[in-house]
């Protein structure tokens, strides 16, 4: 099926979602998606940042769609030709979307450990006005505490629903889910009770933003000061394979390995995540790529050659030394 | 999250009859299909309590074979359960558009004044309480209150009707 | 005096019975189908006559029955919806009441039609005491062998069930229903599939309002084509009005679709006029979610011809300078009436019933409202109109299901014939916490339009 979008036609197979003949083609064209995972049945359509218009429904019906349409739950159609950063009606509602997305979002950004690989962060910076034009208390939530592994916030939560669909898909029973209605929907479980099974942790990598953060990396270093490296092990509960998070010669964090997209290829175990915090539990494959435009690339990452968590590596404790006189310098 | 901490969590079991009318709603819907019966088993355990605790809620996801996360998850979208006791008649006035056109804020300011509580409390004599609802469907009728369980219906409340009401649940609870 | 098709019989004595309900002719229409017509003639009739859903869409009935996919091995359901809840609309509480068989021999014949064995009316869980009288209903009807097994000796089986509901508004789209039969939270599905497809337990389904589904047994007695020559253009047949707020006779009327908007407010058949005496200051004529119209424009189009009851002439001049049918909800104001305090009103209503799924709807309904309450109470500014319309217009259209769309209007509409009354509110902020802003020029003549060529 040929579908074209924003003018680049690309070949799919029927079924395919707009956004993810989109993803075939990549770059700019890609809409944003803050609910929808691939790796997640039924995932998608809640936060309408994908929204599209579809000037052509298809070869056969080439009317256009009436509405804008959520293109992570639009199948493509053959002939189908769709609008999204070329159209200024797409890009005014994906403004507005982020407009109501932020303003009861907290502005903590300086001590949320999602800062830098935050999407809604992104997502604002690309789309959102430099000014919030919501003049009303922003809404809290009662803190609820689930458990010794996960940190909730939940005044940071979008409603994604990613979270819920992973507990369901993922793990073995679901604990968590999401109570109350409207704009006092919260995640939550009935009476304070810990989110604590084999893949629980998996939350935290669905999480688009700081609503679900790793409590044994909390407050440990921003994000764009860690090494990132690829490494695997052998693992009877999940495929092993993840990315250490490395502050000089600690793993302070181990997640799962994320695409361009944001999305894990393969989900990890909570042993893997949170259990094995030393170089010697992990084979180190490499150190991972990571787009120039990150804020991970601003610690001269690739600089250190060859690897930089082997101990006795002198080049290593070089950038060590170099980073850690950097930043006591600022 | 619900705070229930301070409220008391008795343990629940349900007897024969109420589990005999679970099984007849549980046979309107198809094999595996159980959970269909979730909301009105609820209301019929709201009918029996006066409200859904938390112990109330395991069991029905141990009844109907889902998780207990299932069941928080939707008593606490639908607006009709209590997620805490409540008075033995809570008196729930509409206050949406058309029954405010003919006179609803009076009524629920005078329910207020004569019960002498507010919104969601419960009068010290635990018979009592009010609270405002959206739109209960009889704007031709308005002002409207409901009366839970048998949801009755009171239409073109005046001042008088509510002295009237309030005065016949009395001389009900103490019969 | 206009036909009347399904309150024809409503002071009959028993009305509310089986025996009383037959003695008028009941159970005719299910006599009749299943006896004399096939699945698809059925379907065929109701094609004919025209028929649009009552529940305020207005898609024809007819239409999306052909729709249903019919897989085989695979069941099928019909469900009726009578979540009944935009402020507004009683017609389908006032319908099971009174005259509940009605309900159910619609259920029977349209259940024949789509070929479904089992069907559930899903009510509203308020409505407790209407569920009872269904559910006597049904054994009634049951008894008397026009449901269960082997219906009248045609072979055809059907059970049909009461379910309540728990307390949303949002209940009552159509997808939200589907899971909340499914004992799930009301959050709409995302569509497609639509429930033609994968509806009930991802089987075939069709949802029809209370209203639709009664109508299909007056046309299946008298045919479609007879049905379809009550009314008025593609606005075929009655349809019930629920009418209430400051007039003399609120209540739920049948009218013959097209009667004059001004003959339906002041003639003794219907509301009897403005009660107290007052005057007209303006007209929801669909249920809260529609725009309202000042005076001047509900009864008047903007080509001054007069405004009918109709699909088509409520929504003359589009969102502009007109309005919808929706679900026959029609909320009268009179000159003692404050705009702003009802936008405000309806404005929380709706965040308190946005389900909370799709950003737009569940961030926006919150901010409209907190707005609004401060232009209500005296703290407005002046950019808040703005601000109000701007706020709207990024929520309508782009969130999952039509709550958007519905809470979305009634603010831009208020805002856009009301403005002077919202200005007031800004500059007079003390005086409109005291009085009301009045009936101002809101019913004056129309002005005399300039025929622009297009």
């Amino acid at each position: 099926m040929k579908v074209t979008i924003d003018g680049i036609t690309v070949d799919v197979e029927p079924g395919t979602s707009i956004l993810n003949a989109a993803r075939q083609i990549g770059g700019d064209i890609v809409p944003p998606a803050m609910c929808y995972y691939s790796k997640l049945e039924g995932s998608g359509g809640k936060c309408r940042t994908c929204l599209v218009k579809v000037s052509k429904g298809s070869e056969k019906d080439p009317r256009p769609m009436p509405k804008l349409v959520a293109s992570c739950r639009t199948t493509v159609m053959d002939g189908m030709e769709v609008q999204n950063i070329t159209s200024p009606e797409v890009i005014e509602a994906r403004k507005g979307v982020v407009e109501m997305l932020l303003i009861n979002h907290p502005l903590d950004c300086p001590v949320c450990d999602q800062a830098g690989e935050c999407h809604l962060q992104d997502l604002g910076y690309e789309h959102g006005a430099a000014k919030t034009r919501y003049e009303f208390d922003r809404r809290t939530f009662e803190k609820i505490d689930i458990g010794d592994k996960i940190q909730l916030h939940m005044t940071r939560c979008i409603l994604c629903y990613r979270c819920v669909f992973t507990a369901d898909q993922i793990t073995n029973t679901r604990l968590h889910g999401i109570l109350n209605r409207g704009d006092h929907s919260e995640i939550s479980t009935y009476i304070q009770k810990a989110v604590d099974n084999d893949f629980s942790g998996n939350v935290i990598d669905v999480c688009p933003v700081g609503a679900l953060t790793d409590k044994t990396f909390r407050f440990k270093n921003r994000v764009w000061f860690t090494k990132p490296v690829e490494a695997h092990r052998d693992c009877d509960k999940c495929c092993g394979k993840v990315t250490l998070w490395y502050k000089g010669e600690d793993v302070i964090r181990v997640t799962g390995r994320k695409d361009v997209y944001g999305e894990v290829e393969e989900f990890i175990c909570n042993t893997c995540r949170f259990d094995k915090k030393k170089t010697a539990d992990w084979t180190i494959e490499g150190p991972r790529k990571v787009s120039h435009k990150s804020v991970i690339s601003a610690n001269h990452y690739e600089t250190m050659k060859p690897l930089p968590v082997v101990k006795t590596n002198p080049l290593l404790q070089e950038a060590n030394k170099e980073q850690f006189e950097r930043e006591t310098r600022l | 999250m619900l705070r229930v901490e301070n409220t008391e969590q008795a343990p629940v079991e349900f007897s024969a009859a109420l589990i005999a009318k679970f099984d007849d709603i549980k046979s309107r819907y198809p094999e595996g299909k159980q959970k269909s019966a979730l909301l009105p088993v609820l209301h019929l355990v709201q009918a029996e309590y006066g409200w859904v605790s938390a112990p109330a809620m395991d069991k029905v996801a141990e009844y109907l074979d889902i998780l207990p996360i299932e069941v928080y998850e939707v008593a606490t979208f639908y607006t009709m359960y209590f997620m805490r006791p409540q008075g033995k008649y809570v008196l729930e006035v509409c206050r949406t558009g058309p029954c405010c056109l003919v006179g609803a804020e009076k009524i629920m300011d005078y329910i207020e004044q004569q019960l002498g509580v507010k919104e969601g409390e419960v009068t010290a004599d635990g018979l009592f309480s009010w609270r405002g609802v959206e739109c209960l469907a009889a704007c031709g009728f308005g002002p409207v209150l409901q009366i839970g369980p048998e949801y009755t219906f009171y239409e073109n409340l005046t001042t008088q009707s509510v002295d009237t009401l309030i005065a016949d649940l009395k001389a009900k609870a103490n019969n | 005096m206009g036909r009347k098709l399904l309150l024809q019989h409503i002071n009959a004595p028993g009305i509310n019975t089986l025996d009383g309900y037959r003695q008028t002719g009941g159970y005719a229409a299910v006599e009749k189908a299943l006896k004399t017509l096939s699945p698809d003639d059925v379907v065929e009739e109701v094609k004919k006559s025209g028929l649009r859903g009552r529940g305020g869409a207005g898609f024809p009935t007819g239409m999306k029955w052909s729709f249903l996919a019919k897989p085989e091995g695979v069941p099928r359901y019909l469900v009726c919806n009578a979540d009944e809840s935009e402020p507004g609309t009683f017609k389908d509480r006032y319908l099971m009441t009174k005259i509940p068989h009605l309900l159910i021999e619609g259920m029977i014949v349209a259940s024949y039609a789509l070929g479904a064995n089992t069907s559930y009316i899903y009510v509203r869980g308020e409505m407790m005491p209407q569920i009872r009288i269904l559910e006597k209903a049904i054994a009634e009807a049951k008894n008397a062998g026009f449901l269960g097994k082997n219906i009248l000796g045609t072979g055809y089986d059907l059970e049909l069930y009461v379910q309540p509901g728990g307390g949303a508004y949002i209940c009552g789209e159509e997808t939200a229903l589907l899971e909340s039969l499914e004992g799930k939270r009301g959050n709409p599905r995302i569509k497609p599939p639509f429930p033609a497809i994968a509806g009930l337990y991802g089987c075939p389904t069709v949802v029809n309002n209370v209203e639709s589904i009664a109508a299909v047994v007056p046309i299946i007695n008298e045919g479609g084509d007879e049905y379809a020559k009550i009314g008025i253009g593609r606005s075929t047949g009655t349809k019930l009005i629920s009418a209430s707020g400051n007039i003399n006779k609120p209540g739920v009327y049948e009218i013959e679709l097209g009667v004059p908007v001004e003959e339906f407010i002041y003639s003794d058949e219907y509301c009897g006029g403005i009660a107290n005496g007052k005057r007209l200051k303006a007209v929801v004529a669909g249920g809260s979610s529609v725009p309202i119209l000042p005076a001047n424009l509900i009864l008047k189009t903007i080509n001054n011809e007069s405004r009918l009851m109709s699909y088509e002439s409520l929504s003359d001049g589009g969102f502009a300078t007109g309005s919808m049918m929706g679900s026959g909800g029609f909320i009268v104001f009179d000159e003692d009436q404050c705009i702003v305090r009802n936008t405000w009103n309806f404005a929380r209503f709706y965040h308190h019933e946005s389900c909370g799924q799709c950003s737009p709807c569940r961030e926006g309904t919150g901010w409209m409202e907190k707005v609004l309450h401060r232009l209500e109470y005296g703290h407005g500014k002046m950019s808040d109109m703005d601000l109000l319309v701007d706020v709207s217009k990024k929520i309508e259209g782009n969130t999952i299901c039509p709550l958007g769309d519905a809470a979305a209007w009634p603010v831009a509409s208020a805002i856009r014939h009301f403005r002077d009354e919202f200005e007031w509110h800004v500059t007079n902020a003390a005086e409109a916490t005291t009085r009301n802003y009045g009936l101002a020029n809101y019913a004056d003549p129309l002005p005399k339009v300039e025929k622009t060529e297009a």
